[in-house]
């Protein structure tokens, strides 16, 4: 009955979604100055939708949480032996369940949209909501006609076939919620800058209104990768932090579009320039959202996380993609002549920065796109080619390195218009912190060239993230600008620790017997036992290692190779020992004929700085929404107090005796 | 009726195939496989070209980053023809011949992969196309302006 009810909700849900998306469409209709009587259920619609999606998703959590096999996909994904949070995670491990999560999402989104603002003109607002109903709607057909999560089965299971062993980790409850919500948070972007669009409203209070949505989106789709990166890291047990996966590349897609289209939009709001390039990166930042959906759904790509293989779904997210983004684009092409271009600036001016590092990081995006999409273009000729870090860090790299360069730069130039030699000393100083420590790694040693420019851009980057600062009253400072420093310093250590792990890191594989001891970086690591254990669904094999540093104390790690029984497959559990500076990561393989065990150690320096400094980043834009909303309520209050004065001075004025002449 | 007849003649057909591969897969990896190389210099060019071949039978993965017994022999090959003074582009190629382009991560230019060369180039064009018309321009017009 239960599921029932869940399934119920999503019809009803995508009802609803029809109604706001009429409706929304009817408010365009209205006389200027006058409101459609049928304009008024679009915003309703948005928010009891909101509520019926989520109920599905809460309805379908439940069923995971008591393993309700009589569910075809509790049966097929779960197991009644699995520990509980992974059960509840598991909820999302499979295509159907992620799918009702995504959606989930994109109703809450479009629902708070909805309920809460208050400040673009009733057209404007129509217009979006109608956007962001027919959005939801293709994606509601997708989950009833194709994918329909609450599906019982004939005759229920008596157990489950379990969850795939890499996904039983704290990751999946963190990685895809977060991902997804910053995926679909771009879509109120999206639904925002079309209707914008459409109704000629792109102004600097259309882009504040905007703001909020696209920081939050990037937000967490930052926190989502970090997370991912490390989950991938530790879980895969090979050390490796990004593998240019096309899965992991389907997310890194649209948040290098929302870092272009968040420095969009701040100009937008700040400065009126930008109109069009906004509007454009608005949809191109949730195309890459869609398009990373498809690539992850449709089981086009063969790679450990696509765990959904089924064409028909395919062609159904590709209609809905080339739809959206098509319609989405012609749009842009019809109504983009009468949007006004904006104010105009100079090179060099912080427009002209902003301008440059979006083209930059678009450019990236396109390196991306291209050598993701490649092999699978090829490949539907029967040519099959890898694209693998070989092409995708030099080819970045041409576009990352004069973008990181001017990021430097940029946050200290004015507005508008501004010269060079007004900061000849801050130019001069970040150029000596590049040059100077890329000369003093050289000096030590031969190593790759990415990782020393990385080096000595993360130097600079350094200190150039607090210039901005320099010669200002630091109690005075915005909070926002303080989410800039953070950030930009963030991207500063999370390069350092990426330049640190691909110049530095020593690996050690051996096979060794009991008691036996390797050398690696400064540790002194001893096996001293491998035992048998159990866990609640696998066995494993346990190693004990003894790592002294410097002849010191112990500490013990105890990496395992786990083999689960359902479904049955063998994972390996890296143990890590971190230090401040660095990270050790131990690994244990197979027995070998004579007794002997394989280790795999690695001595990563200040690997851990690459999600420190993502953090970092995340912090930085959690910091600037703050900021921004503290002044926009500040902002209201003001307006309000104001509004309230001048009604009381006409109050008093007419109560207020004349003045005799 | 006949395709189940089928279906249990090849299987049958299959089994004695199957022992070997079986037999295959408990062996004991081969000596490179899980161990390095002495000499540091060596084992790092080893490890870097490693990572930058595919692991044919996993997904996504190099070589470098597989449990599969298939990229254990295939760094047993890597490392043991290191030692044995090749060059690692002479090793890439070796690979490529026997199992195609697929096996290496690092495209070369051919007739089927210069898409992927040219496009970069080309976006080096249109962002320099770019710059120029939003940027360039606008001093002009400023100075129109000003005039």
């Amino acid at each position: 009955m239960i599921a029932e009810i869940g399934l119920a909700a999503l019809w009803l849900a995508a009802a609803l979604a029809v109604l706001q998306m009429v409706s929304g469409a009817a408010s365009l209709r209205a006389a200027p100055g006058e409101s459609n009587p049928l304009a008024i259920y679009a915003r309703p619609a948005a928010v009891v939708q909101a509520f019926l999606a989520v109920l599905a998703f809460l309805l379908l959590l439940r069923a995971f949480a008591v393993t309700d096999l009589s569910l075809k996909l509790v049966a097929t994904n779960s197991h009644s032996m699995k520990p509980f949070i992974y059960k509840l995670t598991g909820t999302w491990g499979n295509h159907e369940g992620s799918m009702l999560l995504w959606v989930g999402v994109l109703a809450a989104s479009g629902g708070l949209l909805a309920a809460f603002e208050k400040r673009l003109p009733e057209r404007t607002m129509g217009a979006t909501l109608a956007v962001q109903g027919f959005v939801a709607l293709g994606f509601y057909a997708f989950l009833l006609l194709s994918s329909n999560p609450f599906e019982r089965l004939p005759i229920p299971a008596v157990e489950g076939n379990g969850l795939n062993p890499l996904l039983q980790d704290i990751g999946l409850a963190i990685h895809p919620p977060t991902l997804y919500a910053g995926y679909v948070g771009l879509s109120v972007a999206f639904s925002l800058a079309m209707g914008a669009l459409m109704t000629s409203e792109v102004n600097p209070a259309f882009a504040r209104v905007m703001r909020p949505w696209v920081l939050g989106a990037w937000v967490l789709l930052t926190l989502g990768i970090t997370a991912g990166s490390y989950w991938a890291y530790y879980e895969l047990g090979w050390g490796g932090w990004w593998f240019w996966d096309p899965v992991e590349n389907a997310s890194l897609m649209p948040w290098l579009a929302a870092t272009a289209l968040m420095h969009s939009v701040s100009v937008l709001a700040a400065r009126d320039a930008l109109r069009t390039w906004t509007i454009m990166l608005g949809v191109l930042a949730f195309s890459m959202s869609m398009l990373g959906t498809f690539l992850v759904r449709s089981g086009v790509l063969t790679s450990v996380h696509a765990f959904a293989v089924d064409p028909e779904r395919g062609a159904f997210i590709l209609a809905l993609l080339g739809l959206y983004i098509g319609g989405a684009f012609t749009i842009f092409a019809l109504c983009a002549g009468a949007v006004a271009e904006g104010k105009r600036f100079a090179v060099t001016s912080r427009e002209g920065a902003l301008v440059f590092n979006n083209v930059m990081l678009s450019a990236i995006l396109a390196i991306v796109l291209l050598g993701t999409l490649y092999p699978l273009l090829t490949e539907a000729f029967n040519v099959r080619v890898s694209v693998g870090p070989p092409y995708f860090n030099p080819a970045g790299a041409i576009f990352a390195i004069p973008m990181l360069l001017v990021m430097a730069v940029g946050p200290l130039l004015r507005w508008k218009s501004d010269s060079p030699k007004r900061i000849q000393f801050e130019l001069m100083l970040i150029a000596a912190l590049v040059i100077g420590a890329i000369a003093l790694v050289s000096f030590f040693g031969r190593f790759p060239l990415l990782p020393l420019l990385g080096l000595g851009l993360a130097a600079g980057l350094a200190v150039a993230a607090f210039l901005p600062l320099r010669g200002r009253n630091l109690k005075r400072v915005p909070v926002a600008t303080w989410g800039m420093v953070v950030a930009h310093f963030g991207i500063a250590v999370s390069l350092f620790g990426m330049a640190c792990e691909g110049a530095f890191s020593e690996e050690r594989l051996a096979a060794v017997a009991p008691g036996g001891t390797e050398q690696i970086g400064g540790f002194a690591v001893t096996l001293e036992a491998v035992t048998p254990i159990a866990g609640p669904n696998w066995t494993a094999m346990e190693a004990r290692l003894a790592v002294r540093q410097d002849g010191g104390e112990p500490v013990f790690l105890t990496p395992q190779a786990r083999s689960f029984w359902s479904p049955p497959q063998s994972t390996s559990e890296s143990a890590l020992l971190t230090r401040w500076n660095g990270q050790l990561y131990a690994v244990i393989g197979n027995q070998a004929e004579d007794g002997r065990w394989q280790i795999r150690i690695w001595w990563k320096p200040f690997v851990t700085f690459i999600w420190y400094g993502g953090l970092l980043v995340g912090l930085g834009g959690i910091l600037s929404i703050v900021g921004r909303m503290r002044v926009d309520l500040k902002r209201r209050s003001a307006s309000a107090k104001g509004a309230q004065r001048r009604a009381d001075i006409e109050a008093l004025g007419v109560a207020a005796p004349q003045p005799a002449e | 009726m006949i395709r189940w007849m089928i279906a249990a003649l090849l299987a049958l057909i299959a089994l004695p195939l199957a022992v070997p591969v079986l037999g295959q897969d408990s062996m004991p990896p081969a000596p490179y496989a899980y161990n390095q190389l002495d000499d540091p210099r060596l084992e790092a060019e080893a490890a870097a070209l490693m990572q930058t071949l595919r692991c044919l039978k996993c997904q996504s993965q190099s070589i470098a980053d597989s449990d599969a017994p298939m990229a254990g022999d295939m760094r047993h090959q890597v490392r043991a023809r290191i030692l044995a003074g090749e060059s690692p582009e002479a090793i890439r190629g070796w690979l490529i011949a026997r199992y195609g382009d697929y096996v290496s991560y690092e495209p070369a230019v051919s007739s089927t992969t210069w898409p992927l060369f040219a496009t970069p180039v080309l976006v080096i064009l249109i962002v320099v196309g770019v710059l120029v018309r939003r940027l360039g321009k606008r001093r002009d017009d400023d100075a129109e302006a000003k005039a």
